[in-house]
């Protein structure tokens, strides 16, 4: 009978390994391990062994039916296997074939840099705040300390609706605005479209965009205006960047000046970017004049704060050293896409 | 403002430093230097030569073969006596100049360019040994181009061929063989130009930089002595002056000269002059200009034998008057304009040019000099009216210091006496009825530091006061302001200037402390940022247009005569028509956008711009206008369509927010869009915008081939803001299953399908979760006036499964619905 099993397990297992199908393995569990297989018909032929021999037979068919299970499944497995790479490789595709393009649009230069600007100051804890572009010539020139008169107003600049209202030269105006609404302590910046009467050329447009901030609160030094600037620029062109303040005049600051930034390009080695000067101007910015804050009712006495104004464009020429003005206007979808 | 540095360095004799650095360190202290120029950079080996011999070349008709003598230099062909071979072609080198003094280039030199004037090249031109036609030419004789300046700026120069240095300026220099030419023409100097910021008229002038300039160095500044001058007689026996409007002239100031003497400047002061950019022309015109640009204070003279009455009033023209300027054209003047009038007439419009009655002619035996301080405001609007900005008026507009009118009279006439050309009449006459009071500021350093954010000792502003020359009274505790720092006034004024000579450069870095604030975006801003980031998303890329347009987009719109929208803004000072009145509707911006892209051959141009349209509430404007920010979609090629715009438009109020149902209306007046394809969008009742392809005419108006379908959608922000939230709240996931069932119907071709949804919606009420049009058709197999729609509609329950009955109920008030509205079912 042992000779008889070992007989049949040999079989069992001859015949799963020569297999070459899943039915064919189906077939081998149905023809030993079934209710009428093989082993079954051997457990049967037990009944003729004394009661000594038959829980150790017993134990002998088991071992060698999981022998012939743990065959099976083996086999099963390794075939599953091999079907499955089959069929992977048969799945194998080009992948460096086109890819099929979301088709998505691109964000205007000017907007992707003001984006950034807004997020270095929102994080500097300043409010966005916007203004009108048609403006009451007393917003744009008289509250900023530009009296009836001074040059600064002279039609050559400004584009005029009436002599009372019109187009905002700068976007300083909402300096005022704020100002004038009297909430302290001020933290602001006001973005938006200012005009002035120049020809369109490659660094003109009679229509671009400016920055403007304000920070009113005591104790606000020259030196808060100096840190804030070059935290500014910093964000903006990278962290290496330098800032230089050089003394210049506006009329609703004083001290005024005006900021160049370290050229990004070569460091300030000096390249054909800066013009082999090592520094490129970006912005101008004072400390707010005392008439101006008395014009909006705050009391210079208290009070001071610092205003700057930058070039939208300009940052954005800059920054994606872009050569000429006019392309940001005319809105060549080639020249859109590249941002 | 152009100003030599050689000029600076008269009145800062101790100045050393390259003009690198000069233009560094002033820029640093706020007189920021634009460029500078090295006059000689490209000039070398240029000597001033003796002409000994001109013979004829034996091989060539225009060419000479010369020798000149350069004294003790030494350079290649050039023997023990100093004599060198030339050969020229100039056609003024012959046997009748021999003896000549004449600029040589010598072997191993450079000039700056040729001698036909063109543009410099910018590395000069390098002179060698050659042979012309065979004869060795040891060099080059040079013309004033070939030193790279012209005629203008040398008068005496012959107009084709080599400069001569006349008798004149041999004298002045003692010029000999082997000098350096190029310190005889004085071009060993360097030209600054600065841009001059508006409140600092001082520096408007060599005088006021120079001061700056000494300050900035630490050297001593040393003011040109003026000596008294004049004869014994007294001017006020020659001439009467009065002021009738001393608002529009706080100063007057008038000197005479008789028995002038025409002559060529001095080479000293042509050098000045021709430097700082301004044409040498006889002894009298180049004092006034030499004394403008030195003192910053123009100056004007008159024919004193053309002054009617040997009188000067200064009042007003009248209205109407007409008046000859001595560039022989006509003015119009009015009762605002300030003129120069003798016992007569007018002789000069105030401040910006003399007149043609009574300027300076060859033939002038006296001369009056004047002075003046006009109004600067009002001679910057007279300049205007008149249509004249001369380099005085620009420089009057600015507002002078009435101390430099007298200054500049005084230090004229003594140039004329120190160049013989007149006798200077003794006195002065001075109309200066209001004198200036001494502006005086509080001195308060602990108000300049906390400003500053620095700590500067009192000693240290003081110091830098002094450089500056600011006067300090230390009883009062105040700063003396001297008149010609027009800007000084305030506390924060004397902060600039401690910082200025401190040095911006030494400001540290701080940020401000104090409450804290928080950072954030406007509701508004917000909003417009999603509606970008939704816009991109399907495909729209941001465009940046012109707020002003012309009007004649309103024609290529197809916008009737008499429409609202013709209403707009203009503007009173446009850069041209294509610019002069503030859009009212954003279409013309984006086909123009679009218009653009077509012609360059893009395909597929998915645009979409976020700008302001302007309307005014009253014409003209009398109060600000509204400003409505718009989005404006705007779309051509293959892969778009008016539903896919319309998509856009519900992704749009999706991410907003806005999940009611809105409306579309294709029966609203809009002409510039395809009659058949457009609707007005309205939401929760109020009109929000326009969708439509754009009419064919109009997309033809901006270029589109027939056939190119232009999309278009606009929404007005401030409209559809009020209904924006960005408030979400979470409803759950569905737990119980929907039930669907699908309608197919024949539907009155009129019928719309907004208006069979909008039912289907109403009647469908709680239960209904989605009606879904699967099919429409239209055609043969579906008869005449009638089109095929199919709807899947699906219904669930939030709290239990839907029975049968419940949908049956719910269905059959759908079914009724449809057949009111003349709808049948198909099987």
């Amino acid at each position: 009978m042992k000779d008889q099993l070992l007989k049949l397990t040999q079989e069992a297992l001859a015949k799963i390994a020569s297999s070459k199908t899943l039915d064919e393995i189906n077939e081998a569990r149905v023809e030993f391990l079934g209710k009428k297989g093989q082993f079954t018909t051997i457990m049967k032929e037990m009944k003729n062994l004394s009661a000594e021999e038959r829980p150790v037979f017993g134990q002998l068919v088991n071992e060698a039916k999981s022998k012939t299970e743990e065959a099976i499944e083996k086999a099963k497995t390794e075939l599953q296997n091999a079907l499955m790479e089959q069929k992977l490789q048969d799945e194998i595709i080009d992948v460096t074939l086109p890819a099929k393009k979301l088709r998505t649009g691109h964000g205007h230069p000017c907007q992707i840099a003001l984006d950034e600007v807004e997020r270095v100051f929102i994080g500097m804890g300043y409010e966005v705040i916007e203004g009108p572009e048609v403006e009451w010539q007393e917003y744009n020139f008289t509250k900023l300390n530009i009296p009836e008169g001074h040059p600064a107003r002279d039609e050559q600049d400004t584009f005029y609706i009436t002599d009372q209202i019109l187009l905002r030269s700068q976007t300083s105006p909402t300096q005022a605005r704020v100002m004038e609404e009297g909430k302290l302590p001020i933290r602001m910046i006001s973005p938006g479209r200012v005009f002035r009467s120049d020809s369109i050329d490659a660094t003109h447009s009679p229509s671009f965009n400016q920055i403007e901030g304000l920070v009113v609160d005591k104790h606000i030094t020259m030196t808060d205006l100096k840190g804030t600037l070059t935290q500014f620029a910093k964000e903006m062109f990278g962290e290496d960047t330098v800032t230089r303040f050089r003394p210049h005049h506006f009329p609703f600051t004083e001290p005024s000046a005006e900021v160049d930034v370290s050229c990004f390009k070569c460091g300030g080695k000096g390249c054909r970017f800066c013009k082999n000067e090592g520094w490129i101007e970006i912005l101008g910015c004072g400390m707010v004049h005392p008439h101006v804050l008395e014009m909006c009712g705050i009391d210079p006495n208290e009070y001071t704060g610092f205003a700057f104004g930058v070039g939208l464009e300009r940052i954005a020429i800059l920054k994606y050293e872009i050569d000429d003005m006019r392309l940001l206007y005319e809105n060549d979808i080639r020249f859109l896409k590249q941002f | 403002m152009n100003t030599p540095l050689s000029w600076i360095k008269d009145y800062v004799p101790e100045l050393s430093c390259t003009p690198k650095e000069y233009a560094d360190k002033m820029t640093l202290a706020g007189t920021k230097v634009e460029s500078f120029e090295v006059l000689d950079k490209n000039l070398d080996k240029i000597v001033v030569a003796r002409l000994e011999y001109v013979e004829p070349h034996p091989d060539a008709n225009k060419l000479v073969v010369c020798k000149v003598n350069v004294g003790d230099v030494r350079a290649d062909g050039v023997d023990d006596n100093g004599s060198v071979q030339i050969v020229t072609g100039a056609p003024n080198i012959t046997k009748d100049v021999i003896g000549a003094l004449i600029p040589v280039v010598l072997d191993g030199g450079c000039v700056a360019g040729g001698h036909d004037g063109e543009a410099l090249p910018e590395d000069g031109i390098k002179i060698k040994t050659g042979k012309l036609r065979g004869i060795t030419s040891y060099g080059m004789m040079c013309s004033v181009e070939e030193l790279g300046s012209d005629r203008n700026s040398y008068p005496l120069a012959p107009e084709s061929g080599i400069y001569i240095f006349p008798e004149e300026l041999i004298n002045e220099l003692s010029l000999k063989p082997g000098d350096s030419a190029v310190h005889a023409f004085g071009l060993d100097d360097t030209v600054v130009e600065y841009e001059i910021t508006s409140n600092r008229v001082d520096c408007y002038s060599i005088i006021g930089i120079a001061r700056e300039a000494a300050a900035v160095f630490n050297k001593k500044f040393v003011m040109p002595k003026v000596e008294e001058n004049g004869n014994s007689e007294d001017i006020n026996d020659y001439l009467k002056v009065s002021v009738e409007d001393s608002s529009l002239c706080s100063r007057y100031t008038a000197r005479m000269v008789k028995n002038i003497k025409f002559a060529p400047s001095p080479e000293w002061m042509q050098k000045r002059l021709r430097n700082a950019g301004i044409r040498p022309i006889n002894n009298l015109v180049d004092i006034t200009n030499f004394v403008m640009l030195e003192y910053g204070q123009p100056m004007h003279a008159f024919d004193y034998d053309m002054l009617s009455g040997h009188e000067i009033v200064v009042k007003c023209a009248a209205n109407g008057d007409i008046f000859q300027t001595l560039d022989g054209q006509e003015r119009k003047l009015d009762d605002t304009i300030l003129m120069i009038n003798d016992a007569e007439k007018a002789v000069g419009i105030a401040g910006i040019m003399g007149g043609e009655n009574s300027k300076i002619t060859e033939n002038v035996h006296t001369v009056v000099f004047e002075a003046a301080t006009f109004n600067g405001t009002n001679i910057r609007l007279s300049a205007k009216k008149v249509g004249l900005r001369t380099d005085a008026s620009s420089i009057f507009e600015k507002g002078l210091d009435p101390a430099a009118a007298i200054a500049a009279n005084n230090r004229a006439c003594e140039l004329v006496e120190e160049l013989g050309c007149g006798e200077v009449v003794g006195g002065i006459i001075d109309i200066y009825p209001e004198p200036e009071t001494t502006e005086r500021v509080k001195f308060e350093p602990e108000r300049i530091n906390d400003l500053l954010g620095m700590n500067f000792s009192e000693e240290e502003m003081l110091d830098i006061f002094k450089k500056i020359e600011l006067g300090f009274d230390a009883e009062a505790r105040e700063v003396i302001i001297p008149s010609f720092r027009r800007d000084l006034h305030a506390t924060c004024d004397l902060a600039e200037e401690v910082l200025r000579f401190h040095g911006y450069d030494k400001i540290v870095d701080t940020l401000p402390v104090g409450e804290a604030t928080t950072g954030k975006l406007s509701f508004k801003c917000r909003v417009d940022s999603v509606v970008r980031n939704v816009a991109e998303f399907a495909g729209f890329s941001h465009i940046m247009t012109y707020a002003f347009e012309s009007p004649k987009a309103y024609d290529l719109l197809n916008i009737p005569e008499n429409d609202e929208l013709r209403k707009a803004i203009v503007i009173s000072n446009p850069l041209g028509e294509d610019f002069s009145i503030m859009r009212t509707q954003p279409l013309n911006a984006m086909l123009t956008a679009l218009s653009f892209n077509y012609s360059h051959r893009n395909d597929n141009v998915w645009l979409y711009d976020m700008s302001n349209i302007y309307i005014p509430k009253s014409l003209p404007l009398t109060e600000l206008p509204d400003e409505r920010e718009q989005l404006t979609l705007g779309a051509y090629g293959d892969e778009i369509d008016f539903y896919s715009m319309k998509g856009v438009i519900e992704e749009i109020f999706e991410h907003l927010g806005m999940s009611e149902r809105y409306d579309l209306d294709p029966k609203a007046e809009r002409p510039y869009l395809h009659p058949g394809r457009k609707a007005d969008i309205s939401y929760s009742g109020k009109k929000v915008g326009y969708i439509g392809e754009v009419h064919p005419s109009v997309a033809k108006n901006y270029g589109m081939k027939d056939g190119v379908r232009v999309y278009i959608a606009v929404l007005d922000i401030p409209e559809i803001l009020p209904f924006v939230s960005f408030d979400r709240k979470h409803t759950g996931i569905a737990k119980f299953p929907a039930v669907s069932r699908d309608i197919s119907m024949l539907v009155p071709h009129d019928i719309l399908a907004g208006d069979i949804e909008k039912m289907i919606i109403q009647r469908g009420g709680k239960l209904l979760e989605k009606v879904e049009l699967f099919d429409i058709y239209e055609g043969v197999q579906v008869k005449k006036g009638f089109k095929s729609m199919a709807y899947s509609l699906s219904f669930r329950a939030n709290d239990h499964t839907l029975t049968d009955d419940e949908i049956i109920a719910v269905m059959n008030k759908i079914l009724n619905g449809l057949s009111s509205m003349n709808i049948e079912l198909r099987s």
